[in-house]
């Protein structure tokens, strides 16, 4: 069964008198344990798919159905809940708790959205850290790490909740080139060993040419879609 | 619950200069609270205490209509022997009467032989006048302080008395007083103390024995102008009172209607007009010490959620509910709460067991050279710290239901 499926999606903005149609009736599926880009220019319409797909927006009109759920039923309790079982999330600007440590903000959502037992946590917290190779920086506040450290983090507490799939809307953008590099590689590493779909956006041309499958919008609408490969993880 | 106020804390943490800064205001607010209501609480006490245990007693029964006419002392309004007995097997009904003493009081003139002035008198029995106000004794700055409070052809009166009339212990004295028919009568006696004069009703009164009173009254019966009564425990008036009042309500006069009149020591004492003052400042005081922390609290609250709205976002967005995010917010206004009530009794309390060995002295009224002795019941205390963090956090629930109700997306593109 498909993970996402959207038919006709749109996304009407309204300022004011002004409405502004960000997408414009888009198809799209994607399959478990892809690798995914949407890729295109600012404005083209990706954060506003990566927000529909994760819960956090509601498309105006077609169909979006996430593990088979219509997100446009969801409300907004529902759809927290929704994020906090299925979706995790890696932000361009890393988003880490800047109260917690490396640690701390791994089993966050152990702790505060699924409150897993205090074992498991632990248990889990440190296979993640091993993961992303960030056990020696385990105790180590946001402010003390670099972008690469951070956005380490960020995948480890994106998947430490066994998320069916992670959401990363340009999580390279705040990196130098390598480190931006090394991070999409640590999420292909992810989906490889945890089977986990990875969905992000970028405009890097290098770093979109690591993805399996390329949506490519423009203007709110694909232009195109790419597969590089076959997801290997269905 | 711990994790939710382990990461309150260090957010609180994180802006440390505004958390100092609002916990120091909390603080301040708690002392000035709880130092007012420990000063005045033992300012109270002890005057209370003074009228209650030197001239008044916690209760007393008169006459219908006696106190009404006090100022006149009126002899017709005294309670006949028949009364007194049934007022006394009603006192021993009572449990938490500890015992009671029967006056007649009167107003004559007091002559040195040389000039007369005016003087209120008490005619007592000395052992229960003892019992009853036994800080009376105390009460004495001259003469002898062993024995019975007053005998027989002995006569306590104030200093004020005493200074005017240029006597002294051990001087001879007349009594004149006219008695209820209009006849006038006198008896001579000797001085034996003098007592400083305390404010409030009777604090300036002369002691003599009772039987002398009723001599020098020249009344036929055994008649009480008013009956004094102590209970074990203060904290039980309004309870005796009101049993005392239901007791003997059905003593009637001929007319059918009540014959006595139960009055506690409030009733009869300006000073409880002063006492209700100062419990109605220590509620103003309360007020003040509820906007402090309200104002406070919101303000840092309102801060660190318009600071924090890309952090809520996010921590909305990995799907933390809405009810945990609340419960973050509420949990700091919590924690300051904790924290300033906990800082602020300490240095209350710290205060008040210095002032308590500083021994600071004042003034009220005649009575000089008191000794403050602040102290605070754990009650109160108690009170004004449940006030204070509920207070901080009703102040945060605002920010806090804000905090709770971001959109995640709107959230996370605040800048």
């Amino acid at each position: 069964m498909s993970l996402v499926i959207a038919h006709g999606l749109t996304k009407t903005y309204r300022a004011g008198d002004v409405e502004v149609q960000a997408i414009k009736g888009v198809d799209f599926v994607i399959e478990p344990g892809s690798f995914v880009a949407f890729v295109g220019p600012s404005g083209s319409g990706k954060s506003t798919v990566l927000n529909m797909i994760g819960c956090l927006d509601h498309p105006t009109g077609g169909t979006l159905k996430v593990l088979a759920t219509d997100i446009a039923s969801l409300d907004r309790r529902a759809a927290a809940n929704f994020r906090g079982q299925n979706i995790g999330f890696i932000f361009q600007d890393f988003n880490l708790v800047p109260v917690l440590t490396a640690y701390e903000n791994i089993e966050y959502p152990l702790l505060m959205v699924q409150e897993w037992p205090a074992d498991k946590r632990r248990e889990q917290v440190m296979r993640l850290l091993k993961a992303v190779d960030m056990e020696a920086q385990a105790d180590k506040r946001p402010d003390q790490m670099s972008g690469g450290q951070k956005q380490r983090v960020a995948v480890a507490r994106a998947l430490v909740s066994n998320a069916k799939m992670v959401l990363a809307d340009e999580p390279t953008a705040n990196l130098d080139h390598d480190t931006a590099y090394r991070i999409i590689n640590l999420m292909k590493k992810m989906r490889d060993e945890f089977g986990t779909t990875f969905i992000f956006s970028t405009h890097d041309p290098k770093i979109m040419a690591e993805a399996e499958t390329i949506f490519t919008l423009e203007d709110g609408r694909i232009a195109s879609s790419t597969q590089h490969q076959e997801a290997s993880h269905v | 619950m711990f994790d939710v106020l382990k990461i309150a804390g260090r957010n609180l943490s994180r802006y440390r200069r505004r958390t100092l800064l609002t916990l120091l205001l909390i603080v301040i607010g708690m002392v000035a609270v709880l130092l007012f209501i420990a000063v005045t609480g033992s300012f109270k006490s002890m005057m209370v205490g003074q009228i209650t245990d030197s001239v008044l007693g916690h209760l007393e029964v008169h006459r219908k209509g006696y106190v009404a006419s006090i100022d006149t002392l009126p002899l017709n309004l005294n309670l006949k022997p028949g009364a007194v007995a049934k007022v006394e097997e009603a006192l021993r009904q009572i449990d938490a009467v500890q015992t009671w003493s029967p006056r007649v009081k009167f107003g004559g003139m007091f002559s040195n032989f040389t000039e007369t002035t005016s003087i209120r008198v008490n005619g007592v029995d000395p052992e229960r006048e003892a019992a009853t106000a036994p800080l009376l004794p105390g009460r004495m700055i001259d003469g002898r302080k062993d024995g019975p409070l007053v005998a027989k052809g002995e006569i306590v009166i104030p200093i004020l008395l005493a200074r005017g009339m240029k006597v002294k212990v051990g001087d001879t004295v007349v009594l004149v007083a006219t008695n209820r028919d209009g006849s006038v009568n006198g008896k001579t006696f000797v001085i034996r103390g003098v007592t400083e004069g305390i404010s409030g009703p009777g604090g300036r009164d002369g002691y003599i024995h009772i039987e002398d009173a009723r001599e020098l009254l020249r009344m036929k019966e055994a008649e009480v102008s008013e009956i004094a009564i102590r209970l074990k425990d203060p904290g039980q008036l309004d309870r005796v009172a009101t049993r005392l009042k239901q007791a003997l309500e059905g003593e009637t006069n001929p007319e059918g209607k009540p014959m006595l009149e139960v009055h506690t020591w409030a009733d009869l004492s300006p000073f409880s007009s002063l006492a209700r003052m100062i419990d109605m400042m220590t509620v103003f005081i309360k007020i003040v010490l509820v906007s402090i922390v309200l104002v406070s609290v919101m303000n840092v609250m309102v801060m660190a959620v318009y600071e924090r709205i890309r952090e809520i976002g996010t921590i909305a967005a990995i799907g933390t509910p809405p009810s945990r995010i609340l419960s973050l917010f509420l949990a700091e206004g919590l924690l300051l709460g904790i924290i300033g009530t906990a800082l602020g009794t300490l240095v209350s309390l710290a205060v008040i067991f210095a002032a308590n060995i500083w021994k600071i002295h004042f003034s009220f009224g005649q009575q000089q050279d008191l000794v403050m002795a602040p102290f605070i019941d754990p009650a109160q205390v108690a009170t004004v710290a449940a006030l204070v963090m509920g207070v901080a956090v009703l102040a945060s629930l605002q920010p806090a239901w804000k905090a709770s109700r971001l959109d995640p997306m709107n959230a996370l593109r605040h800048v």
